[in-house]
């Protein structure tokens, strides 16, 4: 369905995941982190950038995936996302969250 | 003469083994290699711990399934030399190719969490993923008489991501049958946010566990496991007590990939993922769960698969453009026990949705749907498997790349 995210017109689904990685923006990204109680740094960046190019190689995400990456340990990871780092990471980085196939 | 050379004789390697010595004319010469002699129905892993099926009912000999043209060599791969095209076994044979196919899949690495093997492994910490640990699953289950059992997925991705589920539920209907499912207590422990993570299997699926009794403790990302204490923990500090733990640790695939120097941090094998040509090297190519594409990790998918690569190999050969065809396709039947199954069918593009299964608006498959029927499709796929799928033979009705006719794809909306 389509919404307006901090005046942006994106495409999202039921749980407010971005269907369109390419319509992502920092300021999208800002609202988004803001609904899930995250105030956005430049230290969540990199993490979000490197989520999105995993995204891009479809690369399957873990938690430990993203502690060994090199990009922030498992313990950062929390502390930038508290309460379900990946899912909310995800989200806040315009891409799908984690699921299986069912 | 040239060489093609196949890694691993499982359900994927056996097949192309069968599929290329019919089609490759008399200058190729096919190898096979695996350190394996006994080839595992791996579906029937999970119908033994409830003693549905007994070892003896799930074993072959690999080389009854290999090709008479086909040479299988009974040893263990050290590494892959890609610069130079060849093979090093691990007693120091060396194995030329022209086209490699590594088929090696996956296996559990449960040393990768924190505390899960030591003197509780396989005596209150079990796997169902290999035969022996659903051999040893399956005494402890008939010594089982109350209290708390838990099943955790490590992480994704896992080799057949419905099983754990699937073994929840024949938990469920096991310890009814017993008659002691009043004392115990059964806890579903996952990474993602539920046991079903699709909007529409979700919508359709979600009442199975309230109607089963079972728990769901999600977003949880196992750190380690206390053996002694009898709890497992995450990383934000959550705990969960077991009196049993039923682990799905995280998935590797084979060590000499690493030594190869061309997987991934978990030794899965770049791979292109419609032709299913390798991105290490243009004459080798990938199929089942050695790859990185992103299918689920299921024989079914080896299967469709195999159709598809046996044309690009051969197309590869004559130095023709590849089928960019595969499309992720999955099709998998799903025990939800008390002798019910459902069937899903899905892609890369379409997750699962209700419909008939193979023939539009007739069936005679339920798709994302409970039937008995469903449960006969499942346990008549043992026969299939050994006389059809790893011989490389058709199976009527159902194409490598998904129908899309038959299924109620209006309902899609994520």
């Amino acid at each position: 369905m389509e919404t307006t995210i901090a005046g942006h017109d994106v495409a999202v689904n039921d749980e407010g995941y971005l269907t369109d990685l390419s319509q992502w923006s920092r300021e999208v990204a800002e609202a988004i982190a803001n609904e899930e109680g995250i105030q956005l740094t430049d230290d969540h960046m990199p993490v979000i950038e490197y989520l999105q190019e995993q995204y891009r190689n479809e690369v399957p995400l873990s938690i430990r995936k993203v502690g060994k990456s090199g990009v922030v340990d498992i313990k950062g990871f929390y502390a930038l996302f508290p309460g379900g780092p990946l899912k909310k990471a995800s989200r806040i980085a315009g891409i799908p969250k984690p699921a299986s196939c069912i | 003469m040239k060489n093609v050379v196949i890694l691993g004789a499982g359900t994927a390697g056996t097949m192309m083994s069968n599929h290329l010595s019919k089609r490759l004319n008399d200058d190729w010469e096919i190898t096979i290699v695996d350190q394996r002699r006994i080839h595992h129905y791996q579906p029937g892993y999970l119908f033994i711990p409830f003693g549905t099926y007994t070892e003896e009912d799930i074993v072959k000999p690999i080389e009854k399934f290999i090709p008479e043209r086909a040479n299988f060599i009974q040893k263990p791969i050290l590494k892959v030399d890609k610069d130079n095209d060849r093979v090093f076994l691990e007693d120091g044979e060396v194995l030329n190719y022209d086209v490699l196919v590594i088929a090696t899949g996956t296996d559990i690495a449960p040393e990768e969490i924190d505390g899960m093997k030591g003197p509780h492994w396989h005596e209150s910490v079990f796997d169902f993923y290999t035969l022996d640990g659903a051999v040893k699953l399956h005494r402890a289950l008939e010594n089982f008489d109350g209290g708390h059992l838990v099943v955790n997925i490590a992480e994704m991705p896992i080799k057949c991501p419905v099983a754990p589920l699937e073994f929840t539920f024949l938990a469920d209907a096991y310890f009814e049958q017993r008659g002691i499912r009043d004392k115990v207590k059964i806890t579903f422990v996952t990474p993602m946010d539920g046991a079903f993570t699709k909007p529409i299997a979700s919508a359709h699926l979600g009442h199975l566990l309230e109607e089963k009794g079972i728990e769901v403790v999600p977003n949880f990302n196992i750190m380690s496991v206390d053996g002694e204490g009898k709890k497992i923990m995450d990383y934000e500090g959550k705990e969960v007590d077991y009196d049993l733990l039923v682990a799905v640790p995280t998935n590797k695939g084979a060590d000499y990939v690493e030594r190869s120097g061309f997987g991934d941090d978990l030794n899965y094998i770049p791979t292109d993922k419609a032709t299913l040509q390798s991105k290490v090297k243009e004459n080798i190519f990938v199929i089942g769960d050695a790859t990185n594409i992103p299918a689920s990790k299921a024989g079914s998918v080896a299967h469709f698969e195999g159709e598809i690569l046996l044309e690009n190999v051969l197309r590869f050969i004559n130095g023709q453009e590849l089928k960019d065809e595969f499309d992720g396709h999955a099709n998998c039947f799903i025990e939800t026990g008390h002798g019910k199954a459902l069937l899903i069918d899905f892609n890369y593009n379409h997750q699962p949705v209700t419909g008939t299964f193979p023939f539009p608006g007739i069936g005679p498959l339920n798709l994302l749907k409970e039937s008995r029927m469903n449960h006969m499709g499942k346990m008549a796929f043992k026969w299939i498997y050994w006389n059809m799928l790893i011989t490389g033979r058709h199976i009527p009705f159902v194409s490598p790349t998904m129908s899309e006719a038959g299924k109620n794809f209006e309902e899609t909306n994520a």
